[in-house]
């Protein structure tokens, strides 16, 4: 690509796919912040008209508001915790030669190829049905009351759903990276006199920095529009418990039919999403470089 | 202290027996070299001393005490790997630290003795750097300073140069050469370059199938090659080895003579036609065909000659430099 030639060339091959992802890109967060300034109620279509930050006003006084900003915050956290600290001890378990390596693996991997609708679907009224769950009948077999865990800990239930769909993930691309790790370094460590626990302390955690890095951005992103699980699950309930913002906007717009309030809570969500993205890349990401 | 002895050593991965029984007796304070060609066995032979392989069978003895089932970090071995195998997160002075740390020495002493081995390997003014930012030389440099600091028994060093240019080889040979006279520590050194081992050893172990051929002095080695494997590997270029006729002549089933050894003159017992002529300047490496003796003979000769591709030649060998093989490959005297 050295010539003038090639690199106009180039920018022309590459023209159609840019001005494509601009449009995609460009017209809908241009119409949501043009609705987000509207009065625009689906009840009263009619009623349009020019209400300055009015919208804004209404969405962040709004009681629900605080409550969906924490359970963001507490769900994209609780699911980042849980498949780094387990995705790490299973890549490490999955490096280890074993009988049946492949199967194993490809089973570990299996709940990322489960669509978040049918993965909630399942954990609700197979695992956590105060009746007819398994979870219910496992207390029960134990002499136990069952446990409702969707009213009584609905956001912990659900982060305990979103990270069995994203252990996988996570689980990937460590076990990748722990078997880029040099073999000779971690003899020369043993030699050095460092235990198994040393080892992982001195040698793969740091190893596995960047690929901790690389799933930690990775997931944020996803997890901070979580929707689906919450939908079939909970409805954001009981009361707010589990509504996080993506789904604040969703209740806004379509079950108060107020399109105006729930854009103006799309583009809050997206200016909180590059805030936590700012702050990620400032603590992590120097990880990345090389 | 650091006498090592292996007695009756095995080791088999799986039905693939790599060392068959194997003895060896490694003295204090020697420069001993395994060297053979690839696959021979000699890496796995030092893992083995190292612990970093169990043994199959056989005792491992360190300083007189019985180390086979003893673990690698308490054998009190020191190894510098082929690829170096630094901590690239750690700077070169937690690099050089890190075996003190474990072994939870105080911070005062952990920091003397990396200044040290820092002044011996001129790293001095790179401690604050990371591994990344070294050059090959450098970290080479710092892998053996991580060795140096525990004090070890004896050092144990896989193909350390194999990834060094030509020019840094040299020159890191000699500086391994010097640590050794200056520490007079046990130092084991696996290599394929038969010109490492001549040039640093003391003893030269040279293996071939996880069978020790032959051990001794590079000199020893290079006057009277035990058989015709050693003969043929050990010596650059390679002894020419020569069987049919001219051996009956000497009542031997293989005879050999070296490259140095075959001077061109105009009434040779020999003559062949002159192949390929490498002038190295100081030297002359001229391959003769058509001797009837080999397919190649190899004859070396000092300073330039005037030889063209498709001379005829004739050679005489040194009769007093001829070495001497029964059928069984071994050296007759």
């Amino acid at each position: 690509m050295a010539t003038a030639h090639s690199r106009a060339a180039a920018r022309i091959m590459i023209a159609p796919a840019t001005v494509l992802l601009l449009g995609w890109m460009l017209i809908p967060l241009c119409m949501t912040l043009y609705y987000s300034f509207q009065r625009y109620r689906l009840l009263t279509p009619d009623n349009r008209g020019w209400v300055g930050f009015r919208n804004y006003e209404r969405f962040l006084t709004n009681p629900a508001f605080q409550d969906a900003l924490i359970n963001t915050l507490l769900l994209v956290l609780g699911v980042l915790v849980i498949t780094v600290v387990l995705g790490v001890l299973l890549a490490i378990l999955l490096d280890q030669p074993m009988f049946g390596q492949g199967i194993v693996r490809i089973l570990v991997i299996a709940p990322f190829f489960v669509m978040p609708t049918v993965s909630a679907l399942v954990w609700k009224n197979m695992f956590m049905n105060p009746v007819n769950g398994l979870f219910a009948y496992a207390f029960e077999a134990v002499g136990l009351q069952p446990y409702d865990f969707l009213s009584q800990a609905p956001l912990a239930s659900i982060i305990g759903i979103v990270a069995w769909q994203w252990l996988p993930f996570a689980t990937l691309i460590l076990l990748t990276a722990i078997q880029s790790l040099n073999s000779e370094q971690m003899e020369a460590a043993e030699m050095d006199g460092a235990g198994p626990i040393q080892r992982f302390i001195y040698i793969t955690l740091p190893h596995l920095g960047r690929a901790i890095t690389v799933v930690i951005l990775i997931q944020t992103i996803f997890l901070l529009s979580i929707f689906a699980e919450i939908l079939v699950t909970t409805n954001g309930g009981p009361g707010t418990a589990s509504t996080n913002l993506t789904y604040l906007v969703y209740a806004e717009s379509l079950l108060s039919f107020d399109v105006g309030e729930g854009s103006a809570g799309g583009v809050v969500a997206i200016i909180l999403a590059n805030i936590v993205a700012i702050f990620l890349m400032r603590m992590i990401g120097k990880n990345l470089d090389a | 202290m650091g006498t090592i002895t292996l007695e009756k050593v095995t080791k088999s991965f799986g039905d693939v027996q790599v060392i068959p029984p194997l003895d060896l007796e490694i003295n204090d304070g020697e420069f001993v070299v395994f060297v053979g060609p690839s696959g021979c066995g000699k890496s796995t032979l030092l893992r083995l001393i190292a612990g970093l392989e169990d043994v199959t069978s056989g005792e491992i003895r360190i300083d007189g005490r019985n180390a086979t089932e003893v673990p690698p970090a308490r054998r009190g071995l020191a190894m510098v790997f082929q690829s170096y195998a630094l901590y690239p997160h750690m700077s070169v002075r937690k690099n050089i630290a890190f075996p003190l740390r474990m072994a939870k020495m105080d911070k005062a002493e952990q920091d003397r003795r990396v200044e040290n081995a820092a002044r011996v390997l001129n790293l001095s003014n790179y401690l604050d750097r990371r591994p990344g930012q070294l050059s090959g030389g450098q970290r080479q440099r710092v892998a053996i300073g991580r060795a140096i600091v525990r004090e070890p028994a004896a050092f144990l060093f896989d193909e350390p140069l194999s990834n060094l240019d030509a020019a840094l080889r040299v020159g890191m040979r000699m500086e391994i050469s010097e640590l050794h006279s200056q520490l007079e520590t046990t130092m084991i050194y696996v290599t394929h370059d038969q010109v490492e081992a001549m040039t640093m050893a003391d003893k030269i172990v040279v293996l071939q199938a996880g069978n020790i051929e032959q051990v001794g002095s590079p000199l020893e080695l290079y006057h009277r090659p035990r058989n015709t494997f050693v003969a043929g590997f050990i010596g650059s270029p390679k002894m020419n080895l020569m069987s049919g006729a001219e051996a009956d002549k000497y009542d031997a089933t293989t005879v050999g003579v070296r490259p140095e050894h075959i001077d061109v003159t105009p009434d040779g017992p020999w003559q062949g036609r002159v192949g390929v002529a490498e002038h190295l300047g100081s030297d002359t490496f001229i391959h003769v065909h058509e001797t009837g003796l080999a397919e190649t003979l190899t004859v070396r000769q000092t300073g330039d000659i005037s030889v063209r591709h498709g001379d005829m030649i004739r050679l005489t060998p040194r009769q007093d430099e001829m070495h001497r093989f029964g059928a069984d490959g071994l050296r007759l005297e």
